[in-house]
């Protein structure tokens, strides 16, 4: 197998500015994970050859795609990547079977030759009984297993999936994740997941790239990621609190005023982590073992399933999952007063 | 239910009566475009119409104006997919304007496009004098100029309807077809031309049908030989004055095509909405 992919993005369009480093290696899938609007798709789309790129350079091992330097710039239809589209964008005037052989036919590939390999592609995804339907008459789940057919069969190096599962209902969506993922398993190439969907990313990713206003603003294995969120996004979408400020061995001042005690030793500027589920609110000051206590005022509440998520103003603020017996008990309503304790070996503490 | 009354308010607007202002005008409009075509019926020599059908100089005419239709409608799917092609994916310096100069056949008189055509392809035309002293060849008064003739008129027709199909198609289908290796004359003839297809065929329908009605610029152009460039429209109106039976067979036959051109469109639209 060829070596994996390394790219090196800046692309300005009107007021966006995207500038991102990828590496994938052979065997490895990538997630970039970020807010709509965030540039992951544009990303994808000049790894792609849809978009041109104002700088920087693109190579799946030692095949180059485009460099700025070098003004040299393959276009889409010659870098044989496979993509799948958010809407998957089966052609509607073809067969399943005739999707999938679309891209051997473009590479000269005799018809009946590949409308065999198509078979046994869409004998893979379970689809082969769809043979010859239109992707009309497939449902969503369907019609995204044959775009990943489709895309697969030419056996690209480099494979590109555009929020694979965004269009499909919940149920649908776990069915179909377990499936791609064990897909993924088998691909031998690089590939490169587009997602807003922190799940998705961490069940199908084996390195996740935050991406943020165009910039990548965290990279690493999906544990850490949502163990140590770096920024406040990505704290929302793994679920903890999260806060800044200057440490020195347990202790940390805050930036929003007050201070933490952690179970880590750090010094200098520093994250603060810990679960909503770990934050104890009372009426009275509580006279426990917590080592961070503090007193605040209730904003917001929000019935999750069985919990309810309370927002705390601060400093420092957080957010607390509480029972709905504990809210109907402290009497929690927006604007009363509460007491906040948080244990320290409940909080984790990184460099920032 | 507010679901349940807004169709009810409809309903009672439907059978008001409409006031007579829009009503007395709106049925003397109706009857102006029917009542020609009724008479065209009553007048028919409906005896003789099997023999005036199958007579030799409604047949010769028959002939050539579908033959001559059919090339040209061939003629600008040719030439005139090609160009709607350009217009609806490419971006090019004077693209508005070319739209614009695509649609001046369609309000331009015909006549005025005869004498066009003579002014360019004419034995002393721009172009045509050097095909007449080069090659020999003379095209006016020719089969030839009759298509040409016709093509020149129905064109913009095919043009407009497969441009607007082109553009109506969602250009991502391309995009997808691009990743997959196609090259972008495969993106052509795989995806784009197949999605569009129902517009293709709208506009080659109505193509054929402003071809086949042609009168103007093929007699300016192509002239009235029989059997050579003597369409129906032009026997239709030369047999009006000497044979007026025969004339009226003519429109009708013109009227059986217009009316199928008609239903085929219909039925393309209603199975193109489906899809």
């Amino acid at each position: 197998m060829t070596a994996g992919l390394t790219a090196r993005m800046r692309v300005r369009r009107g007021g966006f500015d995207l500038d991102l480093d990828v590496a994938v290696a052979p065997h490895q899938v990538v997630a970039l994970l970020g807010p709509n609007g965030a540039g992951k798709s544009t990303a994808l789309q000049a790894l792609a050859g849809l978009v041109p790129l104002t700088d920087g350079a693109v190579a799946v091992g030692d095949r180059r795609f485009e460099d700025t330097a070098g003004r040299l710039r393959v276009p889409a239809e010659r870098r044989g990547v496979g993509m799948v589209f958010q809407d998957y964008l089966l052609f509607p005037h073809l067969t399943a079977r005739d999707n999938v052989a679309f891209g051997l036919r473009a590479r000269g590939v005799a018809r009946r030759t590949a409308h065999a390999k198509a078979d046994a592609w869409l004998e893979r995804v379970g689809l082969i009984a769809y043979a010859r339907s239109r992707p009309g008459a497939l449902s969503g789940g369907q019609a995204q297993r044959v775009a990943l057919a489709r895309a697969l069969v030419v056996e690209p190096d480099l494979l590109l999936l555009d929020e694979p599962l965004a269009a499909l209902d919940a149920g649908t969506r776990i069915e179909v994740r377990a499936e791609l993922r064990h897909h993924l398993a088998d691909f031998a190439g690089c590939t490169v997941l587009v997602t807003h969907d922190p799940l998705d990313a961490m069940v199908l990713a084996d390195r996740i790239v935050v991406v943020e206003h165009g910039r990548a603003v965290q990279s690493g294995a999906p544990s850490e990621v949502a163990r140590s969120p770096r920024t406040d996004y990505v704290a929302r979408l793994v679920g903890l609190n999260l806060l800044r400020g200057k440490a020195k061995g347990h202790g940390v001042a805050l930036e929003c005023g007050g201070s933490f005690v952690t179970r880590d030793t750090v010094d200098g500027s520093a994250f603060v982590a810990f679960s909503p589920t770990a934050v104890a609110l009372h009426r009275s000051r509580p006279d426990g073992s917590a080592r961070n206590v503090w007193h605040g005022r209730v904003v917001g509440l929000e019935q999750h399933a069985d919990t309810v998520r309370v927002q705390v103003d601060g400093p420092p603020p957080v957010l607390a999952d509480v029972t709905t017996a504990a809210v109907a008990e402290l009497d929690l309503t927006p604007g009363a007063p509460v007491w906040v304790a948080v244990k320290a070996t409940e909080v984790s503490c990184y460099p920032a | 239910m507010p679901a349940s009354t807004s169709p009810d308010h409809r309903l009672v607007a439907a059978r008001a009566r409409p006031p007579l202002p829009l009503l007395v005008p709106g049925l003397l409009a109706l009857g102006f475009l029917v009542l020609p075509l009724l008479g065209l019926a009553l007048r028919a020599p409906w005896r003789r119409l099997p023999d005036l059908l199958t007579s030799a100089q409604v047949l010769d005419a028959l002939r050539l104006s579908l033959m001559c239709a059919l090339l040209a409608t061939l003629l600008s799917l040719l030439l005139g997919v090609p160009l709607a092609w350009l217009l609806a994916r490419t971006d090019f310096p004077g693209r508005r304007i070319v739209r614009a100069l695509v649609t001046v056949p369609l309000v331009l008189p015909p006549v005025v496009g005869g004498v066009a055509l003579l002014m360019l392809l004419g034995r002393r035309g721009v172009v045509g004098q050097y095909l007449d002293a080069w090659f020999g060849l003379s095209l006016p008064f020719t089969t030839a100029a009759v298509v040409l003739a016709e093509a020149f008129v129905a064109m913009p027709f095919l043009v407009i309807a497969v441009e607007g199909a082109l553009q109506a198609t969602d250009s991502r289908y391309e995009t997808a077809a691009a990743t997959l290796g196609a090259s972008r004359w495969m993106v052509f003839w795989r995806v784009t031309l197949p999605m569009a297809a129902p517009g293709v065929v709208a506009g080659s329908v109505l193509c054929f049908a402003r071809a086949l009605g042609e009168f103007g610029a093929t007699i300016t152009f192509a002239g009235s030989f029989p059997g050579v460039t003597r369409t129906m429209p032009i026997e239709v109106y030369l047999r009006l004055q000497s044979d007026p039976d025969t004339a009226i067979v003519l429109s009708l036959l013109l009227l059986a095509v217009s009316v199928l051109v008609l239903a085929m469109l219909r039925d393309r639209w209603t199975r193109s909405g489906l899809t």
